[in-house]
């Protein structure tokens, strides 16, 4: 009854301890009910995992043909692919950092505008969010196919600004660090905007007006009450941004946006298995980017002090 | 930055001709009020009567529609909230989740740059016994902590202006008083202004030295508890504070200093200088407590007023007295409050009774009778019908 009025705060550490203090934690009937789902990560995320694992490890085969490979353990693979492809690696992890803090730049006030200031208008709301879930409707590749038209050499924005010299008469746009990026962050915005979305929405606007009322500028309010506030929302939209990106291929790939330069990880990992056969290389490459990833994504959320979210 | 110097002591509040318009209401209609420094004033008043908006305008947290807003002579209508020497105890106490209840308190000192915060919220923290606990999470802490957290949080900084929005609605009827009592405590030690608002009128007049009661937008009557309960100015004031036997009437005689007034053939005397009105009809009151109960016709006394024959209908037992509902013919039912001095009830249900009080107990209210059930609390169906008609009504006209 006391508590009626905070009722959206705290509720998190209530259902967190409620759970823990259950006594009916282990029983048969709760391990049954999750056994379909243990079956199916063991078949389809553990076996493969282990597998891709097995291959990294792959030594060419002595009298094999090219791709194939027989089980060993040859830790040179890993050495060897970060010898050749750190460049590669590095600016995977650039790319998708540098996409993952634009995108939180445009559908962080997106996201407000949606959550919080169209609250008095739920139609426009609603509205709001189709159009953002709109993209969706399209497939992923079509709609990067269609910014390499928009982006062309041929196309109208760049002879305008090649026009207004805005471009230098032999620049390009695709096939550029700037397309592969502006492509990346482009895919990536709803899923950015709709976890902020779901928190801001929940925002209490009584913490605000107490921040306001206890000197805080709008800016100091912001700073100090709404962000920390939405913290929740902006790991889950970064890391729903960062994780894909970082291993994305399309965007980069030299059929869409990317050129010889902007090749990301995701790309090599894609020439080793399926052009070059190298698979020991390409399996190598890819627990590399789990690693890293991963590690990334703990440190983060660590820091961040958001560990419910994992 | 918050602008100028901030009170060691209070500051005065003026509001002069506050209007508050909302899309399709009126909250607040031309309020005009002077808060002197250092005192507890309470808005008291059912819920939107215009009090919780009130309290929103001072803070800053609304802009009026039209008039001004004084702080210690200083016209802060224009500044934000952030930038007013003024805070508030929000009804849901609204402490950041995010941060400790340290964090909390030293939050308006922060924003302040003034040296020393934690030192200061440490001490602020002390004063209401929580300084034990001043690692946790707001969330960590029963719904009375909260409470003093909250208002920690608000005295720490030394406002001119305190505001307490029902701060007490949530906790429970022992919490309240220990909390009301805390609360007096603090406004005598730091001598703060205070401004707050409730609907529940025993809190009120426990805490404040003025009362403003407030209906519809307007203050009905201001004065000390006293002065609202044994002189109450209109029906609304007369059955919000407390409870109260109405009668309605024409003024048929009068002394130099005695009305008396026709009630269904009794005459009710009331003392000129309890009346507002001393002619034409006249609601006369009278609280239940100052009511006696007699068995037989008692002699007839010149000092008291009689009504009756009635019946007892109902008998209720609430401890230090027993209240009684009596049908008198052609007046109504009054209630009736007698201190159980001995044991067992004046009188039975059923049983034929008469009621007198002291002419001295007597007041007459300023209303003219009107239409609506004013006597009726503002939020019951039947009034809330009468508010809606009256107000389709309008609109037709307007239309």
């Amino acid at each position: 009854m006391a508590f009626a009025a905070f009722a959206p705060t705290t509720t998190p550490p209530t259902d967190a301890s409620g759970t823990a203090a259950s006594p009916r934690r282990r029983s048969p009937v709760a391990l049954l009910l999750l056994l379909p789902g243990i079956l199916y990560l063991g078949l389809f995320f553990l076996a493969p995992l282990v597998s891709l694992i097995l291959t990294s490890l792959q030594a060419p085969s002595e009298f094999g043909d090219i791709g194939q490979y027989s089980y060993a353990f040859r830790w040179e693979n890993y050495v060897a692919v970060i010898q050749q492809y750190w460049p590669h690696i590095l600016r995977s992890f650039g790319y998708a950092l540098i996409a993952t803090v634009l995108a939180l730049l445009f559908s962080y006030p997106l996201a407000y505008f949606i959550g919080v200031t169209a609250r008095r208008w739920p139609l426009l709301q609603s509205l709001m969010l189709v159009l953002v879930i709109a993209p969706f409707f399209i497939s992923f590749l079509l709609r990067t196919l269609a910014w390499k038209q928009i982006l062309s050499d041929e196309s109208f924005l760049v002879t305008s600004l090649k026009a207004v010299s805005l471009l230098g008469p032999d620049a390009h746009l695709t096939g550029t660090a700037f397309s592969v990026i502006f492509g990346l962050t482009y895919n990536f915005i709803p899923f950015m905007t709709l976890p902020l979305y779901t928190t801001l929405e929940r925002l209490d606007l009584r913490y605000l007006e107490a921040g306001n009322d206890l000197y805080a500028s709008p800016v100091q309010v912001f700073r100090t009450v709404t962000v920390p506030l939405s913290m929740p929302g902006i790991v889950a939209g970064t890391l729903l941004t960062f994780i894909p990106a970082a291993g994305d291929y399309i965007n980069a790939s030299r059929d869409f946006l990317g050129g010889a330069d902007t090749q990301m990880i995701g790309n090599v990992i894609e020439a080793n298995f399926l052009v070059l056969l190298n698979y020991p290389a390409a399996a190598a490459l890819s627990i590399i980017l789990m690693t890293v990833i991963l590690v990334m994504v703990g440190v983060y959320v660590k820091r961040s002090g958001t560990e419910e979210l994992l | 930055m918050a602008a100028g110097a901030f009170a060691e002591r209070g500051a005065d509040l003026e509001l002069v001709g506050i209007q508050k318009r909302f899309p399709g209401f009126t909250a607040i209609e031309n309020l005009d009020l002077t808060i002197p420094a250092g005192s507890f004033f309470a808005l008291l008043g059912p819920s939107g009567c215009g009090k919780t908006t009130t309290l929103r305008l001072v803070a800053g947290l609304e802009d009026p529609t039209s008039g001004r807003i004084l702080i210690g002579g200083q016209d802060v209508t224009t500044q934000k909230a952030f930038q007013r020497p003024v805070n508030t105890v929000f009804q849901s106490y609204a402490l950041f989740p995010h941060m400790t209840v340290l964090e909390n308190v030293a939050f308006g000192l922060r924003r302040r740059k003034i040296p020393d915060a934690v030192g200061r919220a440490h001490e602020a923290l002390r004063l209401v016994e929580l300084d034990h606990l001043a690692a946790r999470k707001p969330v960590q802490l029963s719904g009375g902590q909260q409470q003093r957290v909250a208002l920690a949080r608000a005295i720490v900084n030394r406002p001119a202006l305190l505001l307490l929005d029902e701060p007490l609605g949530a906790l429970d009827l022992k919490l309240r008083r220990q909390m009301q009592l805390e609360l007096k405590t603090i406004q005598e030690e730091v001598g703060l202004t205070f401004l707050h608002v409730t609907h529940d009128q025993e809190e009120a007049m426990t805490m404040a030295d003025t009362i403003a009661v407030m209906n519809k937008g307007r203050i009905e009557q201001l004065g000390s508890p006293e002065q609202l309960y044994e002189l109450p100015r209109t029906a609304f004031v007369a059955n919000f504070l407390g409870q109260s036997n109405l009668f309605t009437g024409p003024v048929v005689g009068e002394t130099t200093s005695m009305i008396s007034v026709d009630v269904a053939g009794h005459a009710v005397i009331v003392p000129k200088s309890r009346s507002h009105r001393h002619g034409g009809t006249v609601s006369v009151g009278v609280r239940p407590e100052k009511l006696s109960l007699h068995r037989e016709q008692p002699p007839t006394d010149a000092g008291r007023n009689l009504l009756g024959p009635g019946r007892v209908i109902d008998v209720s037992f609430t401890g230090v007295s027993t209240q009684y509902l009596v049908v008198v013919p052609g007046i109504g039912t009054l209630v009736v409050f007698e201190q159980n001095r001995t044991f067992g009830p004046v009188g039975g249900e059923g049983e034929e009774v008469w009621v007198s009080w002291h002419v001295e107990h007597g007041f007459g209210l300023d209303d003219d009778p009107a239409d609506d059930p004013k006597f009726a609390a503002d939020t019951d169906t039947q009034s809330i019908a009468a508010q809606r008609r009256a107000a389709l009504v309008t609109e037709l006209e307007e239309a």
